[in-house]
C-alpha cells in the first residue's frame, strides 16, 4: 500500500476514535467550547487530507458533518441527541469507508447522498440564512485560494482563543513543532481548497501531482511536507489535550510508530539475554574472587534497565481498549430505552498490548451484555426502588500478577432460578447436580455455549452466542472470566488476564524433587514448619493447618495439588535437584510459602525452597493449557525447565470459597488491634521450652565448630573476629555440644560482645512481648505467651553480666504496684530495648526515645512521665544539658530525672546532682537502676 | 542436527525421500528428514504434573520450552525402563517445535516411493492411527510417522 494511506488510515482511524468518545462526552455538556472544537478539528482534518488524496467521497461525508458541527460551534444550531446521532452516523459511514479503502485500496462505490442531505437538512433547518455552503463544496471551491485561506483560519484562531487556557498548558510541549505547522496549515487549506477534488470526474490531486511536470516537482515536494506534519500536528493536539486532562493516558507526542513483529522479537532476544545473564550469574556465584564479577554486574543492570524498558514499550494502558466503549453504551441506551452511565476506574492501568487487543472485544460483547440483560429498564428500576439512571461500572487493577477487570452493574443480578431451568433444558447439569451448586457456580453456566436466558433476542444481545465467546476469547490468553451477582442489586463479572510474556519475580521451591516457581507477588511469608518446632502442622481430620500469629491457616501440600508420586516415565533423569535432595518426608521438616489470592489466605506446603530468580513467564504448550495450576513455564538460569505454579489456580482448585470478605475485615481488624509487634528470636537451650529474645539485641547468628570452643579461667571462649569473645550458657546444667556445629546468639555492645550458646534457633516471629509471668529463675525475665507458646524471655542483661563480671548481678526485684510512666532516653537501641523490657516486667509503663529532641518533642505534645530515665552521652544534646532544660521548664519541672551511664566517675556523679538528676545509675545494674527507681518514685510521693 | 539435502519428503512416484529413521520398542519409524529439526540426547526433562500421560515433560531447546511427547506412550507401547537410554527427535509442525521422545536414532534413510504401502488392513489400532503408511525395507518394516495426529 502507498505508505501515504497507510498512514493516512491510521492517523484517520485513530482520530475517529477520538471523535466518538468526545461527541459523546460533548452531547453530555454541549456548553464545552473546548471538547466541540476539538472534535471540529478532527474532522477538519479528515476532510482536508481526504480532499489531499483524492477520496472524494469521505471528503464529501467529513464536509456536510464538518458543516453541521460549525453551525454547533457558532452557536447557529441547537445540540440536539438526533444531531449528534447523525453525526456519530456519518462517522461510521466514514469509518466503514475507510476500512474498504484499507482492503482494497480504493474508495468502494456507492454514495452516501442520503446521510448526506440528511445533514444538511440539519444544517439548514432552522437556519434559514446559512444555505449556501450545504449542498455540495463547490462553492469553496470556486473561492480564491486567500479568500479561503482566511475563511477557514479566521474559526480557527477564535477557537483557539476560546479554549485557551487549556491549550496553554501544553504550549511549551507544542512550541517547535506547532510553529511550521501553523504556517503550513494555510498552504494546507489553500491545497485543500483548491483542489478539484469534489467535483465529480476532475483528477484528485494526487493525480494531478503526478501529472505535474519535473519542474512542478520542487514546488510539491515542498507543499507535501508541511502539509504531512500539519497534519499531525492537528491529529496530536487533541491527544494532548487528552493528556492534560488525563495524564497518563495518552501516548507521548514524541512518539515513533514501530511494527509489533519488531517488539515482540526484541522481546524475545532480551527474554534471551535475561536467561543467559541468569546463567552467567549463577556460573559466578560458585567463584571466588572471579575477575568476571565486576563486568558481570554491569551486564546485569544494564539488563535490568533494557529489560524494564522493553517491558514498557508493551505496556499500554488498559484505557485504550474503553476508548470505543462510551459510545458503545450511548448507542446502547437510545437503543434500548435505558438510562445508563458508564464509570470507568483505573484506565491507566497498563498491560501488554497483545493482551490488550485480545481483550477489547470479549469487553465490549460484556459491556453490551451488561446494559442490556444486566439493567432494568427504567420503569422496574424505579419500582424496585432504584434511580432510572443505571451504573456500569469497569474498574481494571492488578493483582498478583494478574490484571482484574471488573464489569459491574446495578441490575437486577442474574436470575438463577431461569439459569437452572435453561441449565436443564439443555442438558448441561440434572437437577440433583443443580441442588448441590452454589449460585455462584449455576451462575457460571452463562459462559457455556448457547446459553442466553434473555426472554427476547435483541439486536444488541440474547442469540445465546456471547458469554462462552467471551470465556474462550479470553482464556486463549490465559485468563478466566467468572461472575457474581445478588440478586435485585446487580452482577459483577470479573475477568482476570495473566501478563503474559512478563518477567517476574518467582520463589522457587521443589516438591517431590521437582521444582516450581511461584510468582513472588503473591508470596506473602515462609514458614518452616516441623514436628519439633512450634510452628507444626496440624491436621483437622484430614485438612492440615498452621497455627500463625494465632490464627488458622488452611494448608495445601504441593505434592497433593499435583498429584505427584514417584514416576519416573521416559527414564530419563528427571530433574537435577532431585538426585542432590535426599527425602525429607522422614523429619517433616516443611517450609509453608504464605499466600495470598484475593483476600484469601493459605499455605502451600513444599520441601525445599530456593533463591527468587527473575524469570520469563512462557506461555505453557496448548494441550497443558487447561491445567490450572500452572499460570506458565521459564527456564532457569541452569537451564532446565521448571513449571510456574499460579496460585488463584491452587486456591480454586481447593474450592475454598476464595474471598470471603467479613472474614477478610474481621481479620484486618484484629490486627489493627493488636498492640505494638516486636520481632522476637525463638531458640532453645538448655531444656525444651521455647525461649525467645527480642531481635534487635541480637547482633549476629553465628554456627561455629564446637572444637573452636576454649576454655580459660574456669569460663567458654570462642575466638571469634580477632578477639576472645566470652560464649555464655543457658544455665549451669546447660552442656554445650562436643562435636559438631554449636550455635550461638552474639550480642554486641560497642565494645564488647558475648555470645549465648543455644541448642537450636527455632524462628523469628512477630508478637506482642507481654511477660505474663515474672520468673524468680535467673536468666529469665519471664514467660510470655509468643506465636501461641508458654516462652521464657531470656533477661540478656543477666548474660552480659555473666559473660563481663564488670556488669553487677541484680539480687532483687522490685515490682511496683501502680503502673508509673517512664521515659527511657537512650540513643542505643541496644539498652532501649534491653532496658524497656526490663522497666516493663517490673510494672513501668516505658516510652522511648532515641535523643534529647524527642524527648523535648514529648513535653511540647504535653506528655507527662512520673520519672525520666536519661542516658548521658548522646549525640547532638548531652544528658546533662538536657537535664539543665528539663529542670528551666515549668512543664517537666517535678519529675525526677536518673541518669544513666556505662561509666560513672565520682565527678559525673557530682556533675549530675548539680543539673538537677535524681540518681546515678550504672547502665548495666538492672537491680540498681529499679531499686533508685523505686526510691526515686518514693520520695517524689512523699514530697507531693 | 542433520540437515535435509534438497530432495523432497512426498511419498508418492517412484522418486526417492529421506526419512529419519527411528526405534521405539523395537519397531523402525521413520519422519520425514526435512520435517526433523534437531536430534539429541536430552539432559533435564522436566515432568509436569496433571498432564495427559503422552506428555512426558518439557525442555529447554535453545532457550525454547518444547513440549515433549513419549512416543512409547503415545502409540501404547511398554513403558521405558527407568534409566535406559532416551533420545529427542525435535519437529517443527506449523511453526510450532515438538519434541518426541523415542529409544533410539538411527540414519538417515533414502527410500524409493516404490517400496512404500498404505497401511495393512490387520495393523494394531494405536499404530494405524499414527501411521502414514509403510517402507519395506529389505529385512524389516519402516513405519512412516503421522506427524499431523501425533501432536
Amino acid at each position: 500500500m502507498d505508505d501515504l494511506l497507510s498512514e493516512f488510515l491510521t492517523e484517520t482511524n485513530e482520530s475517529l476514535d477520538v471523535v466518538d468518545v468526545e461527541l459523546v462526552r460533548f452531547e453530555k455538556k454541549p456548553t464545552d467550547k473546548a471538547v466541540l472544537d476539538n472534535i471540529f478539528r478532527l474532522v477538519h482534518t479528515v476532510k482536508g487530507t481526504c480532499g489531499f488524496l483524492g477520496l472524494p467521497r469521505l471528503e464529501s461525508v467529513a464536509h456536510a458533518s464538518e458543516n453541521v458541527l460549525g453551525k454547533f460551534r457558532d452557536g447557529e444550531l441547537q445540540v440536539s441527541t438526533q444531531a449528534v446521532s447523525l453525526i456519530l452516523k456519518s462517522i461510521d459511514a466514514i469509518k466503514s469507508i475507510l476500512a474498504e479503502l484499507e482492503a482494497n485500496e480504493a474508495e468502494p462505490e456507492g454514495n452516501d447522498k442520503e446521510l448526506i442531505d440528511q445533514l444538511n437538512e440539519i444544517a439548514s433547518g432552522k437556519i434559514v440564512e446559512a444555505a449556501p455552503p450545504v449542498k455540495q463544496p463547490e462553492p469553496v471551491k470556486s473561492e480564491t485560494i486567500l479568500a479561503a485561506t482566511e475563511k477557514k483560519t479566521a474559526p480557527k484562531e477564535a477557537a483557539s482563543d476560546t479554549f485557551a487556557d487549556g491549550e496553554r498548558k501544553i504550549e511549551p510541549v507544542l512550541g517547535r513543532a506547532l510553529l511550521p505547522g501553523k504556517v503550513s496549515m494555510e498552504d494546507l487549506e489553500a491545497a485543500f481548497n483548491a483542489a478539484p477534488a469534489p467535483e465529480a470526474g476532475a483528477p484528485p490531486v494526487s493525480e494531478s501531482v503526478r501529472d505535474d511536470a519535473v519542474a512542478e516537482a520542487e514546488d510539491h515536494s515542498i507543499e507535501e511536507e508541511p502539509i504531512r506534519s500539519a497534519g499531525k500536528e492537528a491529529n496530536q493536539s487533541p491527544d494532548q489535550d487528552a493528556a492534560v486532562k488525563n495524564p497518563g493516558s495518552s501516548i507521548a507526542n514524541q512518539s515513533v510508530r514501530v511494527t509489533v513483529d519488531l517488539l515482540e522479537h526484541l522481546m524475545t532476544m532480551v527474554s534471551e539475554l535475561v536467561l543467559t545473564r541468569n546463567q552467567l550469574m549463577q556460573i559466578v556465584r560458585d567463584q571466588e574472587d572471579s575477575e568476571f564479577k565486576g563486568p558481570l554486574q554491569r551486564l546485569n543492570l544494564v539488563t535490568t534497565e533494557l529489560q524494564e524498558g522493553v517491558m514498557e514499550t508493551r505496556m499500554q494502558p488498559i484505557g485504550n481498549a474503553w476508548q470505543k466503549l462510551p459510545r458503545i453504551v450511548r448507542d446502547l441506551s437510545h437503543e434500548l430505552g435505558k438510562k445508563i452511565e458508564l464509570k470507568t476506574l483505573g484506565a491507566d492501568t497498563e498491560l501488554d498490548r497483545q493482551v490488550l487487543e485480545m481483550i477489547k472485544d470479549p469487553l465490549t460483547h460484556m459491556i453490551r451484555n451488561s446494559a442490556d440483560h444486566g439493567l432494568e429498564q427504567p420503569k422496574k428500576r424505579l419500582a424496585a426502588g432504584k434511580p432510572e439512571l443505571g451504573t456500569i461500572k469497569l474498574n481494571a487493577y492488578h493483582e498478583g500478577g494478574h490484571v482484574i477487570i471488573q464489569i459491574s452493574d446495578d441490575g437486577a443480578g442474574l436470575n438463577i432460578e431461569r439459569i437452572k431451568q435453561k441449565a436443564i433444558s439443555s442438558g448441561v447439569a440434572t437437577e440433583a447436580e443443580l441442588e448441590e451448586m452454589t449460585d455462584q457456580e449455576i451462575g457460571n453456566f452463562i459462559f457455556k455455549a448457547g446459553f442466553s436466558t434473555a426472554e427476547k433476542i435483541t439486536s444488541v444481545s440474547g442469540r445465546g452466542v456471547g458469554m462462552d465467546v467471551v470465556r474462550s476469547n479470553i482464556e486463549k490468553i490465559g485468563g478466566t472470566a467468572d461472575v457474581r451477582s445478588t440478586a435485585g442489586k446487580g452482577s459483577v463479572f470479573t475477568v482476570k488476564i495473566p501478563l503474559t510474556l512478563a518477567i517476574v519475580l518467582a520463589l522457587v521451591v521443589e516438591s517431590y524433587g521437582e521444582r516450581f516457581a511461584i510468582p513472588q507477588i503473591s508470596v506473602i511469608e515462609l514458614v518452616r514448619a516441623s514436628d519439633t518446632s512450634e510452628h507444626k502442622i496440624e491436621q483437622l481430620k484430614s485438612s492440615p493447618v498452621l497455627r500463625l500469629r494465632d490464627q488458622l491457616l488452611p494448608l495445601v501440600y504441593l505434592s497433593d495439588v499435583l498429584r505427584m508420586k514417584r514416576k519416573n516415565p521416559a527414564g530419563v533423569s528427571e530433574e537435577a535437584s532431585g538426585s542432590d535432595t535426599p527425602q525429607t518426608n522422614a523429619g517433616k521438616d516443611d517450609f509453608v510459602v504464605v499466600t495470598q489470592v484475593g483476600e484469601f489466605r493459605f499455605g502451600i506446603v513444599v520441601e525445599r525452597v530456593f533463591d527468587t530468580e527473575e524469570i520469563v513467564v512462557k506461555p505453557v504448550a496448548p494441550i497443558l493449557r487447561n491445567i490450572s495450576v500452572f499460570s506458565g513455564n521459564t527456564i532457569l538460569g541452569d537451564g532446565s525447565v521448571i513449571m510456574i505454579l499460579d496460585p488463584n489456580g491452587i486456591a480454586n482448585m481447593y474450592g475454598n470459597n476464595a474471598a470471603d470478605p467479613d472474614e477478610a475485615a474481621a481479620e484486618a481488624v484484629t490486627v489493627s488491634e493488636t498492640d505494638k509487634k516486636v520481632s522476637l528470636l525463638v531458640f532453645k537451650a538448655g531444656d525444651d521450652t521455647p525461649k525467645a529474645a527480642p531481635l534487635s539485641l541480637i547482633a549476629r547468628l553465628e554456627e561455629l565448630d564446637s572444637k573452636c570452643v576454649e576454655t580459660s579461667n574456669g569460663r567458654d571462649m570462642i575466638q571469634y573476629r580477632g578477639q576472645l569473645m566470652p560464649l555464655v550458657r543457658m544455665s549451669d546444667s546447660h552442656t554445650l555440644k562436643t562435636e559438631g556445629q554449636q550455635q550461638m546468639l552474639v550480642f554486641a555492645d560497642e565494645t564488647r560482645t558475648m555470645g549465648l550458646a543455644v541448642d537450636s534457633i527455632i524462628d523469628i516471629v512477630e508478637d506482642v512481648l507481654k511477660i505474663e509471668i515474672t520468673s524468680e529463675v535467673t536468666g529469665v525475665m519471664g514467660t510470655a505467651v509468643i506465636a501461641g507458646h508458654a516462652t521464657d524471655v531470656i533477661d540478656v542483661s543477666r548474660y552480659l553480666v555473666v559473660a563481663f563480671p564488670d556488669w553487677f548481678e541484680e539480687s532483687r526485684k522490685t515490682r511496683i504496684k501502680t503502673p508509673r510512666n517512664v521515659l527511657l532516653i537512650d540513643d542505643s537501641p541496644f539498652f532501649r530495648n534491653m532496658l524497656g523490657p526490663v522497666l516493663g516486667a517490673a510494672g513501668y509503663k516505658v516510652t522511648t526515645a532515641e535523643n534529647a529532641d524527642q524527648a523535648l518533642t514529648l513535653r511540647e505534645d504535653g506528655v507527662l512521665f512520673d520519672v525520666i530515665i536519661s542516658d548521658i552521652e548522646m549525640p547532638g544534646m548531652n544528658g546533662f544539658e538536657l537535664a539543665s532544660l528539663i529542670k528551666a521548664d515549668v512543664r517537666w519541672q517535678d519529675t525526677p530525672i536518673v541518669a544513666i551511664s556505662s561509666h560513672g566517675t565520682p565527678d559525673d556523679f557530682e556533675r549530675g546532682r548539680q543539673v538537677g538528676f535524681s540518681d546515678y545509675v550504672i547502665k548495666m545494674d538492672r537491680g540498681a537502676l529499679l531499686r533508685s527507681l523505686t526510691e526515686t518514685l518514693a520520695v517524689k510521693g512523699a514530697a507531693i | 542436527m542433520k540437515h535435509a539435502d534438497d530432495k523432497g519428503s512426498g511419498l508418492s512416484g517412484s522418486d526417492t525421500a529421506d526419512y529419519v529413521t527411528m526405534s521405539i520398542g523395537g519397531q523402525l519409524f521413520g519422519v520425514p528428514v526435512l520435517q526433523v529439526h534437531d536430534v539429541f540426547s536430552p539432559s533435564k526433562l522436566a515432568h509436569v504434573p496433571m498432564a495427559p500421560p503422552e506428555v512426558a515433560g518439557v525442555l529447554n531447546l535453545r532457550g525454547r520450552i518444547v513440549r515433549a511427547i513419549d512416543m512409547r506412550q503415545r502409540l501404547g507401547y511398554e513403558p521405558r525402563e527407568p534409566g535406559s537410554q532416551v533420545m529427542v527427535v525435535v519437529i517443527e509442525y506449523q511453526g510450532e517445535p515438538y519434541s518426541l521422545l523415542v529409544d533410539s536414532v538411527g540414519e538417515v534413510l533414502s527410500l524409493a516411493g516404490s517400496a512404500f504401502e498404505r497401511n495393512p488392513s490387520n495393523l494394531d489400532s494405536n499404530l494405524r492411527d499414527l501411521s502414514e503408511g509403510i517402507f519395506r525395507l529389505d529385512n524389516k518394516l519402516l513405519v512412516v510417522i503421522a506427524l499431523e495426529r501425533v501432536i
